[in-house]
């Protein structure tokens, strides 16, 4: 038997690209999830109230301090027990949103405090509202320097999607363990899923850079 | 409380395998960061393109796809790794490219002044790196290093998934024997925290005391 079998490495590539189709959605969903949560954060740590400012860093440091695994278990088995009862990609998503949620905050926060001081001035002394000062001046300095930071963020979060088979979510380690288990040949079906999430994170990564030097040519 | 006190012992060895795979991988990770980080600014081409290889190989994939690797198919190739190993090595690895990243970008931070300088005193390469580079870039390396130690704490996680009984592995047992899961993992997120918040205590100190003498008070 030879060690890496192509006519095999076919017959299981269909899984593996329905796992991919997860993996994707379960990214995306994740990455949006975190740039909710990640606003949230970042509103909480920046609030003037001293209690809420503490509430929000704590939060940030017990989703940064915890490994994704653990934080994926816990809303799996205790999140029914309270009632709500999720399909498991869903669980998933939240779990990614929640934990790079914390990374994201951390993001934002240096966005924004690289927006130089006088700016804020200069908004204030022409009398804008705080929502025209952030829609027009804060944000779209911001944004900028966000963007690696965020590129990085979602690209992690690709090469953790693996965690959520733990939970039983079909992505693609899950269906590579699966069609090594029932025909007990895992050479093919986890290479191919580990050179599936090198080729995705490549793919991803190139069109960040795109598109950084796309909004970078308005600076 | 009653549940965790009953289950102590299940969560005490899985801390003490957590603890020791963060340890060994964590050597491993160094190890190979200051090699493969150096490597790049080798002047023999082969030796650079093997490491930056190395880096955007074990970069790209998934750490868990890495541990699923070593454990599944290496097998089926004729080396056959205790878990144990499978885990060490695999981590070592992952956190070993993500370390020489770092080592590169602080070497590059290093001012080319200093490299004039050590080019004008006629030194080695080697000598370049061990007298001037080196213990420029470790200074600047320490912050970026407690992250990825951090990092590295929080992946040992995922060794549960290839049959080693660490923390996250004993309380995902635990709640299997005492079908109840809320006080298990929150006792197990509360432990990680611990872990992860005297990690990064212990480096600020490690970090405090090597950059004593060499920044001025104040600048930092």
């Amino acid at each position: 038997m030879e060690i890496f079998s192509w006519d095999f490495a076919l017959e299981v590539l269909p899984a593996l690209l329905r796992g991919a189709v997860v993996t994707f959605s379960a990214t995306i969903g994740g990455f949006l999830a975190s740039l909710a949560v990640g606003a949230i954060l970042c509103g909480l740590y920046r609030s003037s109230s001293r209690p809420i400012a503490l509430i929000g860093k704590s939060l940030i440091e017990i989703l940064r301090s915890t490994p994704l695994l653990i934080q994926v278990y816990f809303l799996f088995f205790v999140l029914p027990e309270v009632g709500l009862v999720l399909q498991p990609v869903t669980t998933g998503i939240i779990a990614l949103g929640l934990y790079h949620g914390a990374y994201v905050a951390e993001a934002y926060r240096a966005g924004f405090d690289s927006v130089p001081r006088g700016q804020w001035d200069a908004v204030e002394s022409l009398r804008f509202s705080r929502y025209a000062a952030l829609r027009y001046l804060i944000l779209p300095q911001a944004i900028i320097p966000l963007i690696p930071a965020l590129g990085n963020t979602f690209i992690t979060m690709l090469k953790d999607t693996p965690i959520l088979a733990a939970i039983t979510v079909p992505e693609m380690m899950f269906e590579a363990n699966d069609a090594g288990s029932q025909s007990f040949r895992y050479v093919e079906p986890i290479t191919m899923a580990a050179i599936g999430y090198l080729i995705m994170s490549a793919v991803a990564a190139g069109f960040i850079h795109l598109l950084r030097n796309h909004l970078g040519r308005f600076r | 409380m009653a549940l965790i006190w009953q289950y102590r012992f299940d969560l005490l060895v899985g801390l003490w395998w957590t603890l020791k795979l963060s340890m060994m991988s964590a050597s491993l990770a160094l190890v190979l960061s200051m090699f493969f980080g150096i490597a790049r600014y080798s002047r023999n081409p082969a030796i650079r393109i093997s490491a930056s290889v190395y880096i955007e190989f074990f970069r790209g994939t998934s750490a868990l796809a890495q541990l699923f690797w070593l454990f599944y198919v290496l097998p089926y190739m004729g080396v056959d790794l205790t878990p144990t190993q499978c885990a060490v090595l695999g981590l070592g690895l992952c956190f070993g490219a993500y370390g020489a990243e770092v080592v590169r970008a602080c070497i590059e931070a290093v001012p080319k002044g200093q490299l004039d300088a050590a080019a004008a005193l006629n030194f080695s390469w080697f000598q370049t790196m061990r007298i001037v580079v080196l213990p420029e870039a470790l200074i600047m390396m320490m912050p970026l290093f407690t992250n990825l130690l951090i990092e590295l704490i929080k992946a040992t996680s995922l060794v549960s998934l290839i049959t080693i009984p660490d923390l996250t592995f004993q309380a995902k047992a635990v709640i299997t024997k005492s079908y109840s899961s809320g006080s298990v993992l929150l006792t197990t997120l509360a432990i990680y925290l611990v872990i992860s918040l005297i990690t990064s205590t212990v480096m600020k100190r490690i970090e405090t005391s090597l950059s004593r003498g060499r920044i001025a008070e104040g600048v930092k």
